[in-house]
C-alpha cells in the first residue's frame, strides 16, 4: 500500500524523462531535415501561409486591443504624475519587451500550435505518415521539418506585427481620445526605445518562443496516441505546455537581459 | 521474392510471431489469412521494414530488410507498393495529386509526363473521371482503388494489400478482387494479400498461409486447404463459431460465477 504512490511517482518520472528524451531525438531529426528544405521553398511557403498568415487576424485584433488597454491604463497612471507625454514610450516598451513576444507566443500556441498538433496527429491516426514511409518519403523531411520551420519563422514576424499594431492602439486611445500630444507620443518613444536593449531583446524572445512552441506542437502531434482521444489530448498538451514554457522562458530571458 | 525465416516478433510481453517461415514466390498472389489480431498487418510492416523483428531474417529481392540502413531501405521501398486498409490517402490533396505524389517525390519527370502516368494508373483502376475529387468525396471502395493506383504509381516489383476487402459492398469487393488479379498479371507484380475474407482471397490467391497464435498453422494452394485435415483450418475457412478457437473467452465455470453472487476472483 505504501509503495503504491511511490511506484506511481516512479512510473510518471520514467515516463516524463522518456518523453523528454524522445522529444530531443525528434528535434535533432527535425533539424537534420532542414537543409533538404532549402531546395524546396514551396513547401515552406505553403506552411508559412497556414501557420503564419492564417494567424494574422487574431494577432492584429489582439495587438490592437492590448495597445488600447495599455494606452488607457498608462494614461491614467502617468497623468497622476503629470507625465502623460511619456505614454508613447510606456506603451512601446511594454509591447516590445514583454507583451509582444509573450502574448503572441500564447496566441500562436492556441491558434497555430494546436492546429499543427491536430493535423500531424490525425495524419498519424489515419496512417498517412505510415503511407509516406512506405512510399519511401521521409515524413520528418516532408511533413515535420517544413511545419517546424514555418512556425519558427512566423513567430518573430507575428510578434513584430503585434507590437506595431499595439503601438497604434495606444496612439488611438492616448492621442485620439485622451488628448496626449501627438508629437510627444512619437518623439518620447523615438528617444527612449533603444534598438539594442529593447527591440533586439524582444526579437530574441520571440525567436526563442517560436522555436519552443513549434517544437512542442510538431512533437506532440508526432508522438500522439493514434486515436481521436489521443489526438485531442495531444492538442490540449500543446496549448498547456507551450503556455507554461513561454511564460517560464520569458522570466529566464528577462532576468538574463534586463536583470543587471 | 520474399523469404521469411524463423521470424520472432513480440510487443512487450505479447508474442506476435514465434519463429514463422514464409516464402512468397515471384509473380504469384500470396494470401496471408487468419483471424483478427493475429498480426497479419504487423507482418506486412515487418516486410516493409517499418518494424524490426527480435530475431530471424526477412529477405526481399535478395536484401535482408532488418539489416538495411535507412537510405537502402527507402531505395527498396521505391520498388514496393502498399495499399493500407484505410487507404491512407493524403487528405489535403486531390486524387490526381495523391497518385502523382510518389512520382513527383522520386523523379524529375516533366509535369506533362507525370499527368500521363497518373491518368494511366487511374484508367487502370477505372477512376480517371474522379481525378479532381478530394479524398473526402470518395466512397470507401473508390478510396481503396485510388490507394491501389498510388501503390502501383512507381511500377513496383511487389504490392502488399492490407485487408483490401474489409468493409466493402459486394460490387466494390468484386472490383478489388478483379483489380488485384489483373494488375498482378498485367504488370508482372508479386502480390501479398492480407485478409480474413476467405471467398474473395481464395478466388485470386495462388498460395495461402493461415496464421494463428504466432504460428503458421496451415499452408498450401487454396483448393488443398479446403481438404485440409486441420480442425483449425476447417473452422476458419468455414466460419464455424466454435471449435479449436472457442466461442467463450476463458472464464471460470458459469455455475461457480453465478453462485459466487457477483464476487469476482
Amino acid at each position: 500500500m505504501i509503495l503504491d504512490p511511490l511506484q506511481r511517482l516512479g512510473r510518471s518520472g520514467i515516463s516524463f524523462f522518456g518523453r523528454l528524451g524522445r522529444g530531443n531525438v525528434f528535434l535533432l531529426q527535425t533539424l537534420a531535415g532542414l537543409p533538404a528544405l532549402l531546395l524546396r521553398p514551396g513547401l515552406i511557403v505553403r506552411q508559412i501561409y497556414s501557420v503564419g498568415v492564417l494567424t494574422l487576424l487574431i494577432i492584429l485584433v489582439s495587438g490592437l486591443f492590448v495597445g488600447m488597454v495599455l494606452g488607457l491604463q498608462g494614461y491614467n497612471t502617468l497623468a497622476d504624475f503629470g507625465a502623460e507625454e511619456s505614454l508613447g514610450v510606456a506603451v512601446a516598451l511594454a509591447l516590445v519587451r514583454e507583451l509582444g513576444p509573450v502574448v503572441t507566443g500564447l496566441l500562436f500556441a492556441g491558434r497555430a500550435g494546436s492546429a499543427l498538433t491536430a493535423e500531424i496527429g490525425l495524419m498519424k491516426a489515419t496512417e498517412q505518415l505510415s503511407g509516406m514511409e512506405m512510399m519511401a518519403v521521409d515524413p520528418m523531411k516532408r511533413v515535420i521539418a517544413p511545419r517546424f520551420l514555418a512556425g519558427f519563422l512566423s513567430m518573430p514576424l507575428l510578434a513584430a506585427i503585434f507590437s506595431a499594431v499595439g503601438v497604434y492602439g495606444g496612439f488611438f486611445v492616448g492621442v485620439g481620445l485622451l488628448g496626449v500630444d501627438e508629437g510627444a507620443y512619437w518623439s518620447q518613444m523615438q528617444a527612449n526605445v533603444d534598438l539594442q536593449d529593447d527591440i533586439y531583446n524582444g526579437v530574441i524572445k520571440s525567436i526563442v518562443f517560436g522555436f519552443a512552441v513549434a517544437w512542442i506542437a510538431v512533437f506532440e502531434g508526432y508522438d500522439a496516441v493514434p486515436t481521436s482521444e489521443g489526438v485531442s489530448r495531444a492538442t490540449t498538451r500543446t496549448v498547456v505546455h507551450s503556455a507554461l514554457v513561454v511564460l517560464g522562458l520569458d522570466f529566464v530571458l528577462t532576468a538574463l537581459m534586463f536583470g543587471d | 521474392m520474399v523469404q521469411v525465416r524463423n521470424l520472432v516478433f513480440a510487443r512487450g510481453e505479447r508474442m506476435i510471431f514465434d519463429g514463422i517461415d514464409l516464402d512468397i514466390a515471384r509473380g504469384s498472389v500470396t494470401a496471408i489469412m487468419g483471424p483478427s489480431g493475429t498480426g497479419k498487418t504487423t507482418l506486412l510492416k515487418l516486410i516493409g521494414g517499418q518494424l524490426c523483428p527480435q530475431s530471424g531474417s526477412i529477405t526481399v529481392d535478395g536484401e535482408n530488410v532488418p539489416g538495411l540502413g535507412i537510405s537502402a531501405l527507402y531505395k527498396l521501398r521505391q520498388r514496393m507498393g502498399m495499399m493500407f486498409q484505410s487507404g491512407a490517402l493524403l487528405t489535403d490533396m486531390s486524387v490526381f495529386d495523391n497518385i502523382a505524389f510518389p512520382i513527383r517525390e522520386h523523379t524529375d519527370l516533366p509535369e506533362t509526363l507525370v499527368r500521363d502516368l497518373v491518368l494511366m494508373k487511374l484508367q487502370a483502376v477505372g477512376l480517371r473521371g474522379a481525378s479532381n475529387l478530394m479524398p473526402n468525396e470518395l466512397s470507401g471502395g473508390m478510396a481503396r482503388r485510388v490507394a491501389m493506383a498510388r501503390a502501383i504509381a512507381l511500377d513496383p516489383m511487389m504490392v502488399m494489400y492490407d485487408e483490401p476487402f474489409t468493409g466493402q459492398d459486394p460490387i466494390s469487393k468484386g472490383i478489388v478482387v478483379k483489380l488485384i488479379h489483373e494488375l498482378n498479371a498485367a504488370l508482372g507484380l508479386t502480390s501479398i494479400v492480407v485478409s480474413h475474407d476467405v471467398q474473395e482471397t481464395a478466388a485470386i490467391a495462388d498460395y495461402v498461409y493461415l496464421l494463428s497464435g504466432g504460428k503458421v498453422v496451415d499452408q498450401g494452394a487454396p483448393d488443398s486447404l479446403w481438404e485440409s485435415a486441420s480442425e483449425w483450418s476447417q473452422q476458419f475457412l468455414n466460419g464455424e463459431p466454435d471449435g479449436p478457437v472457442p466461442f467463450h473467452y476463458p472464464a471460470p465455470a458459469f455455475r461457480d460465477d453465478l453462485i459466487g453472487g457477483g464476487r469476482r476472483a
